[in-house]
């Protein structure tokens, strides 16, 4: 397996295309993310933020170009060593995709008795440390059902966290949560991710909330890479993209009608 | 001339379209197969769900077996009566649900009751991204979530029609018996007499068998194999029930006809 040079960069995106049947969703990305980094990927629903996410955990392969996750091609991973990359990842799915047929308690542990000899009683310290981490210890006993979809998206979080993993991506994690909640998931992502020494990468179209927490950020569009920089650098920016996306402005070079005849015809030939 | 040949296209694309499924399907039950080790390793993950696809059929398959049994004690009284012959009703009773009504009806009544509810639970696990979840967690959904559902629905069978036929000859007792008054003896000696282990019995738990794999194989894959939305899942759900119905009414004649050939 050839390895690259150790670098400072925990995943590198190199050139990367995508395409689902003849619909090209990415057409050679190039982003790198640094250990330690808390960085957003940012741009419209559709635009491929979450393939993007989808070929770093190896489960798509890239059509063109490399992804690389610790300086190892993620696509040339045989299943055993893509199963043993994946151990030290986490991923938070968008609506957080509890088991729904396991406690909160048992869904932080699953992975712990999937992957570990651990005693019980060791899993158990684990489980509570973990779901104390996010606030929700005393919610243990109860059933996914049971929960709100903030308290929901928290318990995901802890089971994300549970082997301690050294990349963690979210997809999506303000997604449908009420203002508190949303605040609370931030702030959480950014503390777990310094606690652990991790690397996170979060996907997400919610700007307030993400330009308050991560170092780095990029912005897509169509399926390239159109700008990148610290938060405070896209507050400022002019450019006419990233200055509507910031401010959410309804037209700008994001145009709000989706490609329509003539309004004027449209509404005389009376056949739409 | 056009209509012709787009008639052919569809014959032939729907052909190729069910070549192309039974093959997946085919390569998803090896995939399942070789990747059971884990659950006989852990055989608490196949107990569990034989409570949920096993035990909780229990009592429809209970009650229907009593009322098979049942039916089958009047219909049978009221035919051998006319020939003389009403105390070989333990025989017929015990034939017809041992060589055939158990394993076929409970198969029936385990596809619709448990076949169902494998694929809604399989096909929403799907869609709310549970199975894609545990596959970042490098733990692999066919070995950990299909291989105990597929285990559980065939140890499960066979055993809900072994109970189907012991609660049937228990109703065509109750009613040949108790109710219209069939001499007692007569009615479990000849059944004892008359029922060949080999021949009934053992080819009534092949069926069964064969039964279970094919209902749990089409539970799990059209659960695998849902489109992830709530039409996908519905659908897939009528499929299940719709393929297993069929397909054990037809490997019911393939089978009967190997093995009962008017031996």
């Amino acid at each position: 397996m050839p390895t690259k040079p150790a670098t400072d960069n925990l995943v590198e995106v190199d050139n990367v295309n995508f395409a689902y049947d003849s619909r090209q969703i990415l057409k050679g990305v190039n982003l790198a993310i640094r250990r330690g980094q808390v960085v957003a990927i940012m741009g419209l629903s559709g635009c491929g933020k979450t393939t993007l996410l989808r070929l770093i955990g190896g489960a798509l392969r890239p059509a063109g170009g490399e992804v690389r996750v610790g300086g190892r091609a993620v696509a040339k991973l045989s299943h055993d060593e893509l199963f043993a990359l994946r151990r030290k990842m986490g991923m938070l799915f968008q609506f957080g995709a509890l088991f729904t047929d396991m406690s909160c308690y048992d869904n932080v542990a699953f992975q712990m008795r999937e992957h570990t000899d651990l005693p019980e009683e060791l899993i158990d310290d684990l489980v509570l440390m973990k779901l104390q981490a996010v606030g929700l210890r005393g919610a243990h006993r109860l059933m996914p059902s049971e929960l709100s979809g903030g308290m929901a998206r928290r318990v995901a979080l802890a089971r994300t966290t549970a082997l301690d993993p050294m990349l963690i991506m979210y997809d999506e994690p303000f997604a449908g949560l009420d203002p508190v909640s949303m605040g609370v998931i931030g702030q959480l992502i950014r503390r777990l991710n310094d606690a652990l020494g991790a690397t996170s990468i979060i996907v997400t179209h919610d700007v307030a909330e993400a330009l308050q927490v991560v170092d780095d950020v990029y912005f897509m569009a169509d399926g390239v890479i159109i700008a990148r920089g610290t938060p405070a650098e896209l507050r400022a920016s002019d450019k006419p993209f990233v200055h509507q996306f910031v401010h959410g402005e309804m037209d700008g070079p994001m145009p709000f009608h989706y490609p329509a005849e003539d309004y004027g015809r449209d509404l005389y030939s009376g056949e739409a | 001339m056009t209509a012709v040949i787009s008639f052919l296209e569809d014959l032939g694309g729907r052909a190729t379209g069910a070549i192309h499924r039974l093959g997946f399907a085919s390569r998803f039950l090896l995939l399942t197969l070789q990747n059971s080790g884990m659950c006989f390793r852990r055989f608490s993950l196949v107990v569990r769900e034989i409570y949920f696809a096993g035990v909780q059929s229990l009592i429809i398959i209970l009650v229907s077996g009593l009322f098979v049994g049942m039916v089958l004690g009047l219909q049978g009284y009221d035919t051998l009566v006319r020939y003389g012959s009403s105390s070989a009703l333990g025989v017929l009773v015990a034939l017809s649900l041992v060589r055939e009504l158990g394993p076929v009806v409970a198969g029936l009544l385990f596809a619709s009751r448990a076949g169902s509810a494998i694929t809604a639970e399989i096909g929403l696990m799907k869609a709310t991204e549970q199975l894609a979840a545990m596959e970042m967690m490098a733990v692999d959904p066919i070995a950990r979530v299909i291989a105990p559902r597929f285990w559980a629905g065939v140890i499960s069978m066979p055993l809900l029609a072994a109970m189907f036929s012991a609660m049937g000859v228990f109703g065509g007792y109750l009613v040949g018996v108790r109710l219209i008054g069939v001499d007692e003896g007569s009615f479990w000696s000849q059944m004892q007499a008359a029922v060949d282990f080999q021949e009934d019995i053992l080819n009534g738990v092949i069926k069964s068998v064969v039964f279970g794999v094919a209902v749990t194989w089409i539970a799990v894959f059209e659960g695998y194999d849902a489109p992830p939305t709530a039409e996908g899942v519905s659908g897939a759900t009528t499929r299940t029930v719709v393929t297993s119905s069929l397909t054990i009414l037809a490997l019911d004649f393939m089978l009967t006809a190997f093995m009962f050939r008017g031996a």
